[in-house]
């Protein structure tokens, strides 16, 4: 349990001349919920999207499960990995997007089954099953043959989320995952999210969910302007913020 | 009609009948009317000089499933159907190549884009007839050796001239149909570990169909009606044989509305198909699929035997 899934080592990131990240340093355990939590333009998404290598780094290191995003090290020259390669890891970690992007041109179930057939090689039928168990999990086995358009947004997130665990990750990332719902539909996510913590998954979970990262979550992060301002367990960061900026932050959203 | 409003009215007003309906004299438009008996008027007129005219209906018959004209409907349909298959294909390779980060294909990608859009396509139909005038013969090396007269028959001008013109504009097709794919879907995709290829096949591909089938539809009608322009390249097609018999038979007039009808028919097949294949492009993007027209036509069926049921 004291492995690191994610290691971050001063990792930079710019967008042109805008420096997002300025050197980031933290630790993601094994089997732990790790909350990010920050004012929007902290950072926070692009740190995540960095993770899965959807955005590369400028600087710094960044480690899942021991080896490096995107790279390979070879004395002391670094390779860029091929996209194949990328690929292939990006199998072992799910992500979860603030605007759902489900695939609307297939069925829920369809849209659980594609990875693992296509990316797998899983048969179709074994793919169906599994799908269908997922949906299950995730309360929604009645709506599998809907298209993503007759979902509502808590419904296709959700699908979402089921989506991601189909290749079986043993890491996911949620990028404001509730951010987009409506207040009502919100409990549901929260839900399968912390259903899918207490199995033990370890997740990074860049949230404005203040009760969800204080109950269910290990570890908190508050991000600001690119650097990691406090960090510590979600209830002591919470109530008792020693940053100014932290306090600033959460007495305007809690 | 029996719903029980009254329980959960925020006043304790008795169920009140229906409101009354307005009955009011409606505005009338006295503007349509005029226009409408002007456009009748029109229409007689011209009507009424086609009677006049020295017409020999009789021809459009007769002539209507003539050997040469089923030739010439069979020869239009080839030529559409390989004009556009490698307007497609080539169409696809240009948009590509267009949008890669190549800097090298993509300005070939658009010279040739530029190029073949902006001249018309009877000026590149005469270029292809005439190269023979500049190329003595064709030399691919050890592949193969020819008279240029020999390889470049009239088929191939037309299908060269028409094909590789309509590549040109498929490209734009393509790419509009790529770019209004969101890039959320490709960073799903790549996030749960799909590659490139199957990104696109599997995921972009599909959804920019819908955008690209309806304008895909329009070229297919456009280029059966734009095969007429072959004619003049000595390829022999509907009108072209319309044309042979007209002279032969002096029934000029006749034979090319004649070539017309045989035009409208296959057009008016084309947008049938067109419009199924929309709906099954559309699945997904909306909640409810449009109607098929024989739906439509139940519908209403069903919808006027209960009208008199219900009042």
């Amino acid at each position: 349990m004291t492995t690191a899934m994610v290691k971050s080592e001063g990792v930079h990131k710019s967008f042109g001349s805008v420096e997002v990240l300025k050197g980031i340093d933290l630790e993601v355990k094994s089997g732990e919920v790790f909350c990010l939590i920050g004012p929007s333009g902290s950072g926070k998404s692009t740190f995540l999207r960095c993770i899965n290598h959807l955005e590369k780094i400028n600087a710094g290191r960044l480690y899942v499960d021991g080896e490096l995003v995107g790279y390979r090290q070879k004395g002391d020259k670094l390779y860029e990995l091929k996209d194949s390669e990328v690929a292939l890891k990006r199998r072992d970690i799910g992500m979860v997007f603030q605007r759902f992007n489900l695939f609307p041109h297939l069925t829920a179930i369809e849209n659980v089954m594609e990875a693992p057939v296509q990316v797998k090689g899983e048969t179709k039928s074994a793919a169906r099953e599994r799908a269908g168990q997922l949906l299950e999990r995730v309360g929604l086995a009645d709506k599998a043959k809907n298209y993503p358009s007759q979902l509502s947004g808590g419904q296709q997130q959700r699908v979402a989320i089921a989506r991601a665990l189909a290749m079986e990750p043993k890491l996911m990332l949620f990028d404001e995952p509730t951010s987009a719902l409506d207040p009502e539909l919100v409990g549901d996510v929260l839900d399968v999210m912390r259903d899918l913590a207490e199995s033990g998954m370890t997740m990074i979970v860049v949230t404005h969910e203040m009760g969800f990262a204080r109950e269910v979550g290990d570890s908190l992060v508050f991000m600001d302007e690119g650097v990691v301002v406090e960090s510590g367990h979600p209830r002591e960061v919470l109530t008792n913020p020693r940053h100014e900026r932290t306090q600033s932050f959460l007495s305007k959203v809690l | 009609m029996t719903t029980d409003i009254s329980k959960k009215g925020p006043e304790d007003t008795p169920p009140s009948s229906r409101p009354e309906a307005i009955r009011a004299i409606p505005v009338r438009h006295y503007g349509r009317y005029v226009a409408a008996v002007a456009a009748i008027a029109a229409l007689g007129a011209i009507v009424y000089a086609f009677s006049q005219g020295d017409i020999n209906w009789n021809a459009i018959p007769d002539n209507f499933f003539d050997d040469r004209i089923l030739r010439g409907v069979r020869e239009t349909l080839i030529l559409t159907a390989l004009s556009m298959l490698i307007g497609v294909v080539g169409g696809v390779i240009l948009s590509v190549m267009r949008m890669s980060r190549n800097p090298v294909t993509s300005s070939i990608a658009w010279f040739y884009i530029w190029f073949f859009r902006g001249t018309p396509v009877l000026v590149q139909l005469f270029v292809w007839f005439n190269l023979g005038f500049v190329f003595d013969y064709v030399n691919l090396g050890p592949v193969y050796k020819d008279e240029w007269s020999d390889f470049m028959t009239p088929f191939l001008t037309a299908l060269l001239g028409l094909g590789l013109n309509e590549a040109a504009y498929m490209a734009e097709i393509c790419r509009a149909g790529l770019l209004s794919v969101d890039e959320g879907q490709t960073e799903a995709s790549h996030a749960l570990g799909m590659s490139h290829g199957k990104t696109l096949r599997r995921i972009v591909l599909p959804q920019a169909m819908r955008v690209v089938v309806p304008p895909t539809g329009n070229e297919v009608i456009n280029m059966l009606k734009t095969t007429s322009l072959v004619a003049a390249v000595q390829y022999y097609e509907l009108l072209r044989y319309a044309q042979d018999i007209g002279t032969s038979s002096g029934a000029t007039v006749e034979t090319l509305l004649l070539a017309a009808c045989w035009y409208l028919i296959m057009t008016s097949i084309l947008s049938v198909g067109q419009y199924y294949l929309e709906r099954y492009y559309a699945r997904g993007s909306s909640r409810t699929l449009p109607a098929t027209p024989f739906q439509k036509i139940k519908a209403n069926m069903l919808s006027l035997g209960n009208r008199s049921g219900v009042r």
